[in-house]
């Protein structure tokens, strides 16, 4: 074997390092610029939710009543004095209020979509897998789910828990988390219910049974890697419809309690100037625009990064 | 029928292999029947809309430790099902073993629960598939897949599996073979992973290995070579092989016994010098001459048995191959032949015709 070794090695040029999926699916993703803009903007992102109170020059919640007071009980203006992007009509500091409403969409992105996957992957993994009369029960279900109206379902949900312990906790977000978790995991079970009826009738399936892997082994072991790219793919664009419910929430008063306020809160306080002030609706929306975008680029990209039928192509 | 095996044995020499171990070896293995594999009377059927189809039927073989067994037949004679049986691998549903007894090292599996199936797969029986190149999953090393069948059997640790591992590779002839434990399929060629599928079957010492139809998928010189691979595995593990096939070369050069298949039942069934010397129905007849010769005119064409295998759908009481056979009488279409002996030896047909008192003298 040693001498073999030598042999080889000493014709053959150094291979090339083990490319895995994941390595190939990063060489095509970087050369998308569109998608590499949107990776950039989705750290940019979430860093600004990490440490943007560190970064935001006032506390949100905190008044400068006396600069408000200067400008006649008016909301002030941005790009003048100490406050980058003005103040609302109580003189907080609309930059600090932005910033914390960053940390809120980007606790929004995620936990949504963990709540999504904890149930949409076990349901869809377990009709796939058993099929029948399994699988008709839990599709049944999903088709409830998915009939139902989703805003409507949220609001009612909202609203009939906000007074409990349950709607208080985490300013009220918790209970907006669980509220479009509940309505949007189907797309994610139906997505891995397909992937993996697709998945288990491959012959390597067959030869994983035959050397006796169990079957929790073979579903999460060898189907779930198979089918992972959809899911990250649905994953990241399922975060701006997200972010775009939790905004919609906040906008009719729903989710985060004052006086922290996100995005969508901020859209809602500031239209009753929109007129004078039309920059406390126009910066919101344009941290909501750009947040969409960035994590649509990069989905978009991942879908094509991770699409096996583009294997081999650059 | 007593002593009508020694002269295969002999000649494929197993046998030998057996005399060089030690007592403590051979105690080791563990024999705990004459017969590493009796199947009796397997029936397995699919239930689908159309009807029951009765993939294989009445089904009956048996296979020595360290034999190498043949089973050949055109497709959809029930060759792969049968060894989907014997590993309880067969989808269901819609398939169902519906009859039958397959006794494996004298434990009757199909009484076995499937948590004590699941330790007789890939430990002592290994399955070696057709197409190598979607019988290895994508996204795992093959390192890993390899240490799987290990780990889930023999409870090693990381390093003596991966140590293993090593050594099955290049016993299978993958050069550097450490250094391609981290490699993925795809990098890999069609020849190298089906070495790669050889040696998770053979991961655990197995007493037996399903091969179904292992060349298949591959072109004929990396053919040659994975199946002088098997042939000398076989022989150093002393595994025994069940080896499907479709092509009669392979079997003449690779098997101790051959049974034929038809249909979904037994046909013919002897070793192969009595089976390619003195065949004992016309189907073996026309599966011999279907192959093609050396000394066949240049721009002649193949030989081929006309007409198409019966639907396996309630087949009736008859001979099956009788629509396609020159020599059908009256009584093959009344009367199902059964499998009876010719001459001496274990050598078995399913035919009206060769039987001491049929019309063909062969």
């Amino acid at each position: 074997m040693a001498t073999q070794t030598t042999v080889v090695g000493g014709r053959v040029a150094k291979p090339r390092a083990a490319a895995s999926l994941w390595a190939d699916a990063w060489s095509r993703l970087r050369k998308n610029r569109l998608a590499i803009l949107g990776l950039i903007l989705v750290i940019l992102l979430l860093l600004a939710g990490a440490f943007g109170p560190i970064i935001a020059p006032y506390p949100y919640q905190v008044q400068d009543l006396v600069a408000v007071r200067a400008n006649h009980n008016q909301p002030i203006g941005p790009f003048v004095g100490p406050h980058a992007l003005g103040t609302d009509q109580l003189g907080r500091d609309l930059l600090s209020r932005l910033l914390d409403g960053a940390r809120i969409s980007v606790t929004v992105a995620f936990v949504v979509q963990a709540v999504i996957l904890t149930i949409g992957v076990p349901v869809g993994a377990i009709a796939g897998w058993f099929g029948g009369r399994i699988d008709n029960l839990l599709m049944r279900i999903t088709d409830v789910i998915y009939a139902f109206p989703d805003l409507l379902f949220i609001i009612l949900l909202s609203v009939a828990f906000r007074e409990t312990a349950f709607g208080q906790a985490l300013d009220g977000l918790l209970l907006v988390f669980v509220a479009i978790g509940l309505v949007s995991w189907v797309t994610v079970a139906r997505l891995v219910r397909g992937q993996l009826l697709a998945l288990k009738e491959t012959e390597f399936v067959e030869a994983a049974r035959a050397i006796g892997v169990s079957d929790r082994k073979i579903v999460t072991r060898h189907l779930l890697p198979n089918g992972i790219g959809p899911i990250i793919v649905a994953v990241t664009l399922g975060i701006p419809g997200a972010i775009l419910a939790e905004s919609t929430l906040a906008y009719i008063g729903i989710g985060v309690q004052p006086p922290r306020a996100s995005w969508g809160t901020l859209i809602y306080e500031g239209q009753k100037f929109i007129r004078a002030q039309p920059h406390l609706t126009l910066f919101p929306a344009i941290c909501i625009a750009i947040a969409l975008i960035s994590f649509t680029f990069l989905g978009d990209g991942l879908r094509d990064a991770l699409d096996p039928k583009l294997k081999g192509k650059q | 029928m007593t002593g009508t095996d020694t002269p295969t044995i002999i000649e494929v020499s197993p046998d030998d292999a057996r005399r060089v171990q030690t007592p403590a070896d051979a105690a080791s293995q563990g024999r705990k029947a004459d017969k590493l594999l009796k199947v009796s009377g397997l029936s397995t059927h699919f239930f689908t809309p159309d009807g029951v189809v009765q993939a294989v039927d009445d089904v009956s073989f048996d296979l020595g430790y360290g034999e190498t067994l043949g089973l050949v037949g055109e497709s959809g004679c029930g060759k792969s099902v049968t060894a989907l049986s014997i590993a309880r691998l067969v989808p269901n549903p819609p398939g169902r073993i519906v009859s039958g007894e397959i006794v494996f090292d004298g434990i009757d599996i199909l009484k076995l629960d499937s948590d004590e199936m699941r330790h007789l797969r890939g430990k002592e029986i290994g399955f070696i598939f057709q197409d190598p190149l979607t019988s290895l999953n994508p996204t795992l090393t093959i390192g890993y897949q390899i240490a799987e069948s290990i780990r889930q059997h023999m409870g090693l640790s990381q390093k003596a599996a991966a140590d293993r591992v090593t050594e099955l590779l290049s016993k299978v002839g993958i050069p550097r073979a450490r250094d391609r434990l981290k490699d993925y399929p795809h990098q890999f060629s069609g020849g190298m992973r089906q070495r790669v599928m050889i040696a998770i079957a053979l991961s655990c010492d197995p007493k037996l290995i399903l091969a179904d139809e292992p060349t298949t998928a591959l072109d004929v010189t990396i053919q040659a070579q994975i199946l002088e691979l098997i042939q000398r595995l076989s022989d150093e593990f002393h595994t025994a092989v069940l080896l499907i096939t479709h092509d009669l070369g392979i079997a003449a050069g690779m098997c101790d016994r051959v049974n034929v298949m038809y249909a979904g039942r037994i046909v013919e069934t002897g070793t192969v010098d009595e089976l390619f010397e003195k065949p004992q129905m016309p189907y073996a007849w026309g599966l011999l001459d279907s192959l093609p010769r050396l000394d066949d005119v240049r721009g002649d064409r193949l030989r081929t048995i006309e007409g198409l295998p019966p639907l396996l759908i309630s087949p009736p009481d008859a001979c099956r191959f009788e629509p396609r056979c020159r020599f059908s009488r009256d009584i093959c279409r009344q009367d199902e032949p059964e499998l009876t002996a010719r001459g001496e030896t274990r050598h078995q047909a399913r035919c009206w015709a060769t039987q001491p008192d049929g019309w063909i003298r062969s």
